[in-house]
């Protein structure tokens, strides 16, 4: 087997192994919780026997590791169980399986999430390469500064400035992106124009820098003065004998960020009212909904999990001596 | 396509005068090249020598009007075919570099980009620059592969550069400067980094392939046997001055400055051997492997006398530092024992006693990566003092003080950092590191084959003079054997992880030889312009280069 196959399937393995110890330190730190999600709906004031039948009937009587067992089987046949909200004290069953409340969050949120790096990764790239290639020059200081700025600022700060500018003065684009299942995809890509346009603001900075940085770091190697003593014009020496070395630390970095955009838009999604992951776990957590807490919890670990995992295998794939060994 | 403007030889094809280059360090620039004048014909070969620091590579630079970063050519006109590179506009000169003329740079590993096949930067300059078609331009190179022996000349381009040894990426480096056809080829120290035998090889395929293609060079170096071999005209350079100026010939039998004469005579020391019978160590049928794959060391067994020196040689990749590593207890053997003074050494580091640590210490080849750069002299001498004698405080200082002095530096040295010593004093430093433990052996790996002769021989005196003086016994590794006549008792020879001879200097450096023995010490490079033709004449009437130098 090719040795790069052969790490690919192990970094597979090990995410999977990640997630499962996700999936336990989640379980029981959930469980080590205070407080009891039969007591929070019932009130204080509910007869034992009353909490105890609730319990009961959510199988929250049966013994952690047989509750982990059967959350853990759902969840490998896609079923993250039913959410708790929905169950009254009236006995009445209204509640939904967690899937169905998270599948069109989770569609919502990787679209905005898509959005953000589509506009954002080429832009850091290109600000990036072109900074390095005028380095020192008032572009490449202006380039800095202005990313530095945005990213300086919090996000409801930019946030609230874009949607001044660009929606209260302007009108160019709304100020709410209250997407629904029915709204179709052009008509999206407007309503979410300022949460990506304000997702890119924050995190073109770090992907920019690192993209400056590990060119930068290239150019003193001695094959670059080499390609200079060889005639090749600046560009081409960055785009043809730099860059190609230097993908594994700006991989890195950009999939950290498509992480955060994925997991951490919370904030964002507030300001513009975005039916997205972030409110729905926010508002999971205060509800003391543990099925939805879980379920929003482990898809954000597998991404997170994922986009490490495609981060290394390009910095494998763009290493030569790991793809062409000895 | 070159035929053209390819002008006869003898034609003057370089005219430097008066090069003044600044480089900038401490705030301020200082000038580094001093007014020097370079002339150079057609189809000649100037060899630039002197020590590091001398201004030879940055004059080399210059003669493509290029000057590294942090320097600037200040004054002076660089006449090339014409045209001065002192006043043409950048993009002007990007043409005449890489196609009219080529660089071949010290280190062919760092200077091949990892991400490309070497045939794809063989032909850069030619496709790209010159615009000759990419099949063309590919065949052409292999045809050069060919022309410099390489292996496998039809498929070792498709190779990425960290696949092929470094004595063929030199030789891959010298095929991508010829591949434009350029009038003029800067050689930058092409061979420094490689072994003796390896050295010969891409010696004789670079003259060979100038000589083909009447290809002007300037073949900087600090090792004088090697350019003697190279060039028609030698230049010596000091502190950005020329000192001499002269035909190889001329020059070799009658250099007339002091300072060219101090160059030659670097390889004079000569220790006299002395036998002894009294062993401090026994390298007793060791077997070693990293990881357990490859056998790196096949049933080592070595003697080392007592107060004297042992001398091990062999080309990269002959298990000499490997021998070391094993000694110390870096790398536990897998079979044998390391006896020191007849008690066995316990195999893994972690299992030593601190005596026993205490009484074997190392010096390393690159002094630069074996000091922490944050540490001062005060911390990489005192830390040895205070681990291994306990030493505190003023006590610690009198005796740091001492080593300096043994090491004939001075107390204005304490405070510094390693980047605030040259070359031989960090070596030097290094050194009184490993005597602050008061050791009885001292391994010292390569520690003069990165330095300047003069510099070389310098510290080579300094371990004599520490060895009558102190008694300590050396290991010394290298594959000079000019280093190895200069200091040696004993010699042991070493080829793929065996232990080919061992014996005293007298018997091992005279006839007759083992075959192995015999290529290593024909390989060094004499003071003889006619020596590396007669070498490969000898080679090719005895049959021997193939058998024994693949």
């Amino acid at each position: 087997m090719h040795p790069v196959v052969r790490t690919v399937l192990q970094r597979l393995g090990l995410g999977l192994v990640t997630l499962f110890v996700v999936s336990l330190i989640l379980f029981s730190s959930i469980e080590f919780l205070p407080g009891d999600f039969g007591e929070a709906v019932l009130g204080q004031a509910a007869l034992p026997e009353t909490v105890a039948a609730f319990r009961k009937e959510l199988g929250l009587d049966l013994p952690m590791h047989e509750r982990y067992w059967q959350w853990l089987k759902g969840m490998l046949t896609g079923d993250m169980g039913n959410s708790f909200s929905g169950r009254g004290a009236s006995g009445q069953d209204r509640s939904r399986p967690v899937v169905e409340l998270l599948g069109p969050r989770l569609a919502n949120t990787l679209f905005l999430a898509a959005m953000a790096a589509v506009i954002s990764v080429p832009l850091a790239l290109f600000l990036g390469i072109t900074a390095a290639l005028y380095r020192n020059s008032i572009y490449d200081r202006t380039v800095n500064a202005l990313t530095l700025t945005t990213i300086s600022f919090p996000e409801f700060f930019v946030a609230y400035c874009l949607i001044l500018i660009l929606s209260s003065f302007t009108k160019i684009f709304p100020s709410l992106a209250n997407v629904g299942p029915e709204t179709e995809f052009w008509e999206r890509v407007y309503l979410t124009a300022l949460p990506a346009l304000t997702l890119t603001l924050v995190i073109v900075a770090h992907m920019m820098r690192m993209t400056r940085a590990a060119i930068i770091n290239l150019m003193a190697s001695p094959y670059i003065e080499m390609a200079e003593l060889k005639g090749t014009p600046k560009a081409e020496i960055i785009l043809r004998h730099a860059l190609p070395n230097a993908w594994a630390p700006i991989v890195t970095v950009i999939a950290f960020n498509l992480a955060y955009l994925v997991v951490g838009v919370v904030v964002v999604e507030v300001v513009f009212v975005y039916p997205g992951v972030g409110q729905l776990m926010v508002d999971a957590v205060t509800t003391r909904d543990v099925p939805v807490v879980q379920g929003c919890a482990m898809v954000f670990a597998a991404t997170y999990i994922l986009l490490n995992l495609f981060a290394d295998i390009i910095s494998i794939i763009t290493n030569p001596r790991l793809l062409h060994p000895r | 396509m070159n035929s053209e403007r390819r002008g006869e030889k003898g034609e003057i094809l370089l005219e430097m005068k008066d090069i003044v280059i600044d480089g900038f360090s401490d705030d301020k620039w200082h000038e580094i090249v001093k007014g020097v004048d370079v002339t150079l014909r057609r189809g000649e070969i100037m060899g630039l020598i002197g020590e590091s620091g001398a201004g030879k590579s940055t004059l080399g630079l210059a003669a493509m009007g290029f000057a590294r970063p942090g320097c600037r050519l200040t004054s002076g006109t660089i006449l090339f075919d014409g045209s001065d590179l002192m006043t043409t506009s950048e993009a002007d000169k990007r043409k005449l570099r890489g196609s009219r003329i080529a660089y071949v740079a010290q280190s062919a590993a760092a200077s091949f980009n990892p991400a490309h096949t070497l045939i794809e930067q063989t032909v850069e300059a030619t496709v790209r620059r010159l615009g000759k078609p990419e099949a063309e331009a590919k065949a052409d190179a292999r045809k050069l592969y060919r022309d410099l022996q390489l292996p496998h000349p039809d498929t070792i381009g498709d190779r990425y550069p960290h696949q092929v040894s470094g004595g063929q990426l030199q030789r891959v480096m010298t095929a991508m400067a010829m591949s434009p056809r350029p009038d003029l080829i800067i050689f930058d120290e092409p061979t420094t980094a490689l072994d003796v035998t390896t050295q010969v090889e891409v010696l004789a395929s670079m003259r060979d392939i100038v000589e083909q293609y009447n290809t002007a060079g300037i073949y900087i170096t600090h090792d004088l046997a090697v350019v003697a071999q190279m060039a028609d005209q030698i230049k010596v350079l000091r502190y950005g001055e020329t000192i001499e100026d002269a035909d190889t010939r001329t020059m070799l039998s009658n250099p007339k400055k002091e300072y060219t004469k101090s160059l030659w005579s670097v390889r004079s020391i000569e220790k006299a051997e002395e036998e002894s019978d009294d062993n401090i160590l026994r390298v007793d049928h060791v077997d070693a492997s990293y990881g357990g794959g490859v056998k790196v060391l096949d049933d080592v067994t070595i003697d080392v006398p007592r107060g004297h020196t042992i001398a091990i040689v062999g080309e990269s990749g002959s298990g000499k530092s490997t021998t070391a590593r094993a000694i110390t207890g870096l790398l536990p053997p897998t079979k044998g024992q390391v006896l020191f003074n007849g008690t066995p050494l316990p195999p893994m580091l972690k299992d030593r006693s601190v005596e026993q640590l205490q009484k074997i210490q190392m010096i390393y080849q690159m002094a630069d990566t074996a000091m922490n750069p944050r540490h001062t002299v005060r911390d990489i001498i005192g830390r040895p003092l205070e681990f291994y004698l306990g030493l505190r405080g003023a006590e610690r200082d009198r005796r740091l003080l001492e080593l300096l002095e043994m090491i004939e530096l001075n107390e204005t040295f304490v405070d510094r950092l390693p980047a605030e010593l040259s070359g031989g004093q960090k070596q030097r430093i290094c050194i009184a590191r490993a005597l602050a433990a008061n050791p009885e052996l001292i391994i010292c790996d390569e520690v003069t084959s990165a330095l300047d002769q003069i510099v070389q021989k310098g510290i080579l005196e300094l371990l004599l003079r520490l060895q009558r003086e102190l008694g300590l016994t050396y290991i010394f590794i290298t594959h000079d054997i000019a280093t190895v006549k200069a200091i040696s008792d004993q010699i042991v020879v070493m080829l793929e992880g065996r232990v080919v001879e061992q014996g005293m200097k007298s018997d091992i450096l005279a006839p007759p030889f083992p075959d192995y023995t015999k290529l290593l010490l024909s390989s060094v490079p004499e003071m003889d312009p006619d020596w590396l033709t007669n070498l490969l004449a000898q080679r090719e009437q005895e049959g021997g280069l193939a058998s024994a130098g693949n």
